[in-house]
C-alpha cells in the first residue's frame, strides 16, 4: 500500500519546527521538553516527514471548540 | 515510648534469624489458659504477647493497653512447611533449578517466557525429571512426592548469582518455606468477654491453636520414631493448617470451619475486599455525629435549607466554649435543656441528666465545653449516594420541624439526584469552626446554585413549578389587587404592591425581580422558532424581555427559569449576589405553586378531542404511510428495491419502511400540533414543565412504531412475530406498528408492541445506568490527577504537558454560558 497519509483527512498538519522555534516554544510553557507530550519515530507520519528524535513537532488540529488547535509533541525513540 | 520516625522501607521475605529476634516468646504449647484462667505461659495467650485487657501492664515492654503495640512469638516447626502465599513463585523456581547441581538452569529462562523446564542441566548434565504441581500445596517429580525438607534444601544450595541473574529479590528462596513460624501479638488477635464471663477467641487464635498442637504431636512422633505414615500424615496436618491459617479460600483445600460452621477468616481474609482493612478500614471509615432518614418534600422551606426532625435534632450535638462573652447564651442553653454533654478541661465528658443539670451549672466555668443539640440556622453537610459530584455533598441550614424525615424543597433535588420514592439521605454535623467557614463559603447551596458543568443553574424550578410560573406570566393574566395580594400571602412574600386596582401576572412576577435589573432579550421555551423573529413584536409572547426589574414582553416558562437552562437565573450570577438568587429561586417557586393551587391544573378525555376534519386527516396520513410502506415491501418482493449504501436489500427495505412509517406519524403529529386546543397537556408541553407534544400526539392520533435494539420488532417465531401471523408476513401492523391512539385504544396485537418496547425501555435504562456508571467512574479516576494550571495548560501531577489550552479554547466552563463564552451578554447585564 503506498497511500499518501499527509492527504488524508483525519491527518492533521505536522510540522517540523526549527531550533529557534523549539526554543520558544519551551520557553513559551516554561517546561523541560521530556515534559511536553511525546510522539515516537516509528510514527507513521514523523516517518513520512522524516522528523529524528529530539525534534518538536506542532500539530495543527482542528477542534470542536476552537475551530483551529495547536498541539505540540516531541520526538523519541522507540 | 521514645519517638522514633521511619526513615525507609524494604519489602521482602522475612528470614528465620528475623522471625527469632522479632520473636519474644518461644511457644511451647497449645493451652490457652490454666484451670484459674490465666494464660498459659508459651501458650499462644501468653502474657508476653501484648496485653488486650484494660489495667494490666506488658510483661514484655511494661506498657499498658495503649502504650504496648504487642510483640510476635515463634514456633519451632517440626517440619519445614510450604508458605502458600508464596507457592507460585516456589513452583517456578523449582522448575528452574537443577535437581541435582541446584543451580540455575538460565537458558531454560532466557529462552522462554513461560519456563520451560529442560531436560538436562547445562552445568552438571543431570537428567531432570519433570516437576507437577497439585494444588493447593504439593510437588511431585515423576509422580514422587518432593518433600518440603527437600524443597527447603535444594532452594538453600541455589547460589546467590544465580538468583541475581533470574531477578529473585527480597532474600533468600528458602525462607519461602517456613521453619519458623512467627506467632502475631495478642493485640491482632483480641479475645472477647462474653456476658457470662467465657471467653471467645479470634479466628486467628483457634487456628494458631491448631497449628501449635499438631506441630507438637508431629514433633512428639517424630521423637518416639512412629512410622512413616503416621508422620506424613501429621505433617500434611500441620501444612493444612498453616496454609489456611494464610487464605482459607484456597482452590483445592476444604475451608477450615469454626465450630459454628462458619468459615474461619485467614489473614488474606483480613485485608481482601470491600470489608477488608484497605477498602473497608483505611479508604473508608464510619464517622459519628451523623443522621440518616427517609427524605420527603416540603414547599415551603428555602433551597438552603434542610428540615431536621426534632428527634435527629436532639441526638446530635455541636461542642461550643464557654468564655467569658457567652455565659449567659450557655446559661439559657442549660435552661431549654439543650445541652447534652459537658467537657472539663481535664477532658472529661459528662453527659448532661435532670439530676446533675443543676450542679453542672454552678460548676461551669471558661474553658469548659458545652455539646449542645442542633438549633435552627446552624450548619450541617447533606448528602445522598451516590456520591458522583461537588453537588452530591452540600451545606444546608437547619430547620427544626416535626415527623420523622429529612425535609428538602423540590429545587435542589436535581443535583441531588434525589426524589421521594422513599430515598434516604444522610446529614453530617461539623465539629469545628474551620469546618463550618469552610462548608459555608464553598459548600452552602447557594453558592452551588451555577454548575461548573456548563455555566448554568443546576438548581431552579421543575415541573408544576415551571407549569405555574408560566401560566402565571401568560399574556392575559390579570388579577385584582386583593387576589394579588392574596397569591403574595400565600407564597409567603413580603413586597409592597403598587397602589393599582389590576395586575397583569407579569407585573406579580416582576415584583421578583431586583430593582433596576436588565438583561438581553432571549427566546423563551414556548418560541414557535419561526423564519424571521420579529423579537419584541413576537405574536406568541415568546420574546423575554426584562428591563429595569420589570418583564416588558415574553412569557417566563423553564428557558429563564427552569432548572438547567433558566437563563435569568443565570444573569443574575453576574448582576447580583447569591443570596439575591436563592431568594429569587425560593420565592417564584412559591409564587409558582400559590398560582398553580389557585388556578388549579387538569386534563380530561375531552381535551384530547380534534375536530373530524382534524381526525379524518390524521386517519388518512397513517393509510397513506401504511400503503407506501406496503408499495416497499412489494419493491423488495419484486427484487426492484432501491438499495441504500452499505445495506443488504433487506436492511434497505427495514430502513425504508421506518422512515415512512416516521413521515407518516410527524405529519399527523403536525396535524394534532395545528389543530389541539390549547389545555394543560399543551401547557405544560410548551412550558417546559414536562412531556412534549409527541406524548399528546401519542394520546390523541397515533403511537408509531414500537422498536426493539432500534429496529422494528422482529423477534418471536420462525419468519414471525406472533403465531397468529403469516411466516414472512412484513406489514408495518406484524411488526410493531401502532396505528391506534392511546384515547382510541390499542388491538391485543398492539398492546404487546407496546408492552414490549416498555419492558426493553426498563431494561435497558437499569443496564445502561449501571455500566455508564462504572465507567464514568474510571474516567473520573483516570483524569482526577489532572490540574489546568495558571498558565491555561492542562497538566499532570507530574508536571507533564497533557494539553497545552485547557480544552483547546481555554474556557472555564463554570464561567462560561452552557459552554460558550458569551461577551455580548456579559456587556449587556449590568
Amino acid at each position: 500500500m503506498n497511500l499518501e497519509i499527509l492527504k488524508h483527512q483525519l491527518v492533521p498538519k505536522h510540522e517540523i519546527l526549527s531550533s529557534k522555534e523549539k526554543r520558544e516554544v519551551l520557553k513559551k510553557f516554561n517546561i523541560e521538553k521530556e515534559k511536553l507530550p511525546r510522539i515516537s519515530v516509528s510514527d507513521s507520519v514523523v516517518k513520512v516527514i522524516g522528523a529524528k528524535p529530539g525534534d518538536l513537532i506542532r500539530i495543527t488540529r482542528k477542534s470542536p471548540t476552537s475551530g483551529k488547535a495547536i498541539y505540540y509533541r516531541f520526538v523519541v525513540e522507540g | 515510648m521514645a519517638e522514633s520516625r521511619i526513615k525507609s522501607m524494604k519489602f521482602g521475605l522475612i528470614s528465620p534469624d528475623q522471625i527469632k529476634d522479632m520473636g519474644k516468646v518461644r511457644i511451647v504449647t497449645s493451652e490457652l489458659y490454666d484451670a484459674d484462667g490465666y494464660p498459659v505461659e508459651g501458650g499462644v495467650m501468653d502474657p508476653r504477647l501484648g496485653v488486650i485487657d484494660p489495667g494490666l501492664k506488658c510483661r514484655t515492654c511494661n506498657g499498658g493497653i495503649d502504650e504496648c503495640p504487642g510483640h510476635f512469638g515463634y514456633l519451632e516447626l517440626a517440619k519445614p512447611i510450604l508458605n502458600v502465599l508464596y507457592i507460585k513463585s516456589t513452583f517456578e523456581l523449582l522448575k528452574v533449578t537443577c535437581r541435582k547441581c541446584n543451580k540455575i538452569m538460565i537458558e531454560a529462562v532466557k529462552n522462554s517466557k513461560s519456563f520451560e523446564q529442560p531436560n538436562k542441566c547445562p552445568h552438571c548434565k543431570a537428567l531432570q525429571k519433570k516437576i507437577k504441581f497439585s494444588k493447593p500445596y504439593t510437588f511431585y517429580e515423576d509422580k514422587e512426592e518432593i518433600t518440603s525438607v527437600d524443597i527447603r534444601e535444594r532452594f538453600e544450595n541455589i547460589p546467590n548469582v544465580d538468583l541475581k541473574k533470574i531477578g529473585f529479590g527480597g532474600g533468600r528462596p528458602e525462607w519461602m518455606i517456613l521453619t519458623l513460624f512467627p506467632i502475631p501479638p495478642v493485640t491482632t488477635r483480641p479475645s472477647i468477654t462474653l456476658e457470662g464471663g467465657e471467653r471467645s477467641e479470634d479466628d486467628l487464635t483457634h487456628k494458631l491453636v491448631d497449628i501449635v498442637r499438631i506441630n507438637q504431636s508431629l514433633k512428639e512422633n517424630m521423637e518416639i520414631g512412629a512410622p512413616e505414615f503416621i508422620i506424613s500424615d501429621l505433617c500434611e496436618l500441620v501444612q493444612y493448617h498453616t496454609s489456611t491459617y494464610f487464605d482459607n479460600e484456597l482452590s483445592g483445600t476444604p475451608l477450615a470451619r469454626h465450630r459454628s460452621g462458619r468459615p474461619l477468616k485467614g489473614l488474606v481474609q483480613r485485608l481482601k475486599g470491600k470489608e477488608g482493612r484497605i477498602r473497608g478500614n483505611l479508604l473508608g471509615k464510619r464517622v459519628n455525629f451523623c443522621a440518616r432518614t427517609v427524605i420527603s418534600p416540603d414547599a415551603k422551606i428555602s433551597i438552603n435549607e434542610v428540615g431536621i426532625p426534632k428527634i435527629v435534632a436532639k441526638e446530635l450535638t455541636i461542642p461550643e466554649y464557654v468564655t467569658k462573652t457567652n455565659m449567659l447564651y450557655i446559661k439559657n442553653l442549660f435552661k431549654n435543656n439543650l445541652v447534652n454533654y459537658v467537657v472539663r478541661p481535664d477532658g472529661r465528658r459528662i453527659k448532661i441528666t435532670k439530676t446533675n443539670k443543676k450542679e453542672i451549672l454552678e460548676t461551669i466555668a471558661l474553658d469548659w465545653v458545652i455539646e449542645r443539640q442542633l438549633k435552627d440556622n446552624d450548619i450541617i453537610l447533606f448528602n445522598r449516594q451516590p456520591s458522583l459530584h461537588k453537588a452530591s455533598i452540600m451545606a444546608h441550614r437547619v430547620k427544626i420541624m416535626p415527623y420523622k424525615t429529612f425535609r428538602l424543597t423540590m429545587q435542589v433535588c436535581p443535583p441531588y439526584n434525589a426524589d421521594f420514592d422513599g430515598d434516604e439521605m444522610n446529614i453530617h454535623v461539623l465539629q469545628t469552626d474551620e469546618a463550618r467557614t469552610e462548608a459555608t463559603m464553598l459548600m452552602e447551596v447557594k453558592n452551588n446554585i451555577m454548575s461548573p458543568k456548563f455555566g448554568g443553574p443546576a438548581i431552579g424550578l421543575d415541573m408544576d413549578q415551571i407549569s405555574g410560573i408560566y401560566l402565571l406570566t401568560k399574556e392575559d393574566v390579570v388579577l385584582s389587587k386583593e387576589a394579588a395580594a392574596q397569591l403574595l400571602a400565600d407564597a409567603d412574600i413580603d413586597v409592597e404592591l403598587p397602589e393599582k386596582d389590576t395586575f397583569t401576572g407579569k407585573e406579580i412576577f416582576s415584583l421578583l425581580l431586583p430593582e433596576g435589573f436588565s438583561m438581553p432579550g432571549f427566546k423563551a421555551k414556548r418560541c414557535k422558532n419561526c423564519i424571521t423573529c420579529t423579537e419584541e413584536e413576537c405574536e406568541y409572547d415568546s420574546w423575554v424581555r426584562i428591563k429595569d426589574g420589570k418583564i416588558k414582553t415574553g412569557t417566563i416558562d423553564a428557558a429563564s427559569v427552569g432548572a438547567m437552562k433558566g437563563k435569568i437565573l443565570k444573569a443574575f450570577q453576574t448582576y447580583t449576589d447569591s443570596d439575591t438568587l436563592k431568594d429569587f429561586i425560593d420565592q417564584t417557586g412559591k409564587l409558582a405553586v400559590s398560582y398553580l393551587t389557585k388556578r388549579g391544573m387538569s386534563i380530561g378525555i375531552s381535551d384530547l378531542d380534534l375536530p373530524t376534519k382534524a381526525e379524518n386527516g390524521i386517519t388518512n396520513e397513517i393509510d397513506l404511510a401504511i400503503q407506501e410502506s406496503n408499495n416497499l415491501i412489494k419493491k423488495f418482493n419484486n427484487k426492484q428495491i432501491k438499495i441504500l449504501p452499505g445495506m443488504t436489500p433487506k436492511e434497505s427495505l427495514e430502513a425504508q419502511i421506518m422512515n415512512a412509517l416516521a413521515n407518516g406519524v410527524s405529519r399527523a403529529s403536525d396535524i394534532v400540533s395545528d389543530n389541539i386546543i390549547e389545555n394543560d397537556l399543551i401547557h405544560m408541553a410548551i412550558s417546559g414543565a414536562k412531556g412534549s407534544i409527541i406524548n399528546s400526539t401519542q394520546m390523541t392520533a397515533v403511537v408509531g412504531q414500537e422498536t426493539i435494539l432500534g429496529k422494528r420488532i422482529s423477534r418471536g417465531y420462525h419468519r414471525r412475530t406472533l403465531p397468529h401471523i403469516m411466516a414472512g408476513d412484513l406489514s408495518p401492523i406484524s411488526h410493531g406498528f401502532v396505528s391506534s391512539s392511546f384515547k382510541k385504544g390499542l388491538t391485543p396485537f398492539e398492546l404487546f408492541w407496546n408492552i414490549m418496547n416498555g419492558r426493553e425501555g426498563l431494561m435497558d435504562k437499569s443496564l445502561r445506568t449501571r455500566k455508564s456508571g462504572y465507567m464514568q467512574r474510571r474516567l473520573v479516576n483516570a483524569l482526577q490527577d489532572l490540574k489546568v494550571k495558571d498558565d491555561g495548560t492542562i497538566k499532570n501531577s507530574y508536571g507533564e504537558i497533557i494539553q497545552f489550552k485547557a480544552g483547546e479554547d481555554g474556557i472555564d466552563p463554570s464561567k462560561s454560558d452552557w459552554g460558550v463564552f458569551d461577551w455580548k451578554n456579559k456587556l449587556e447585564i449590568r
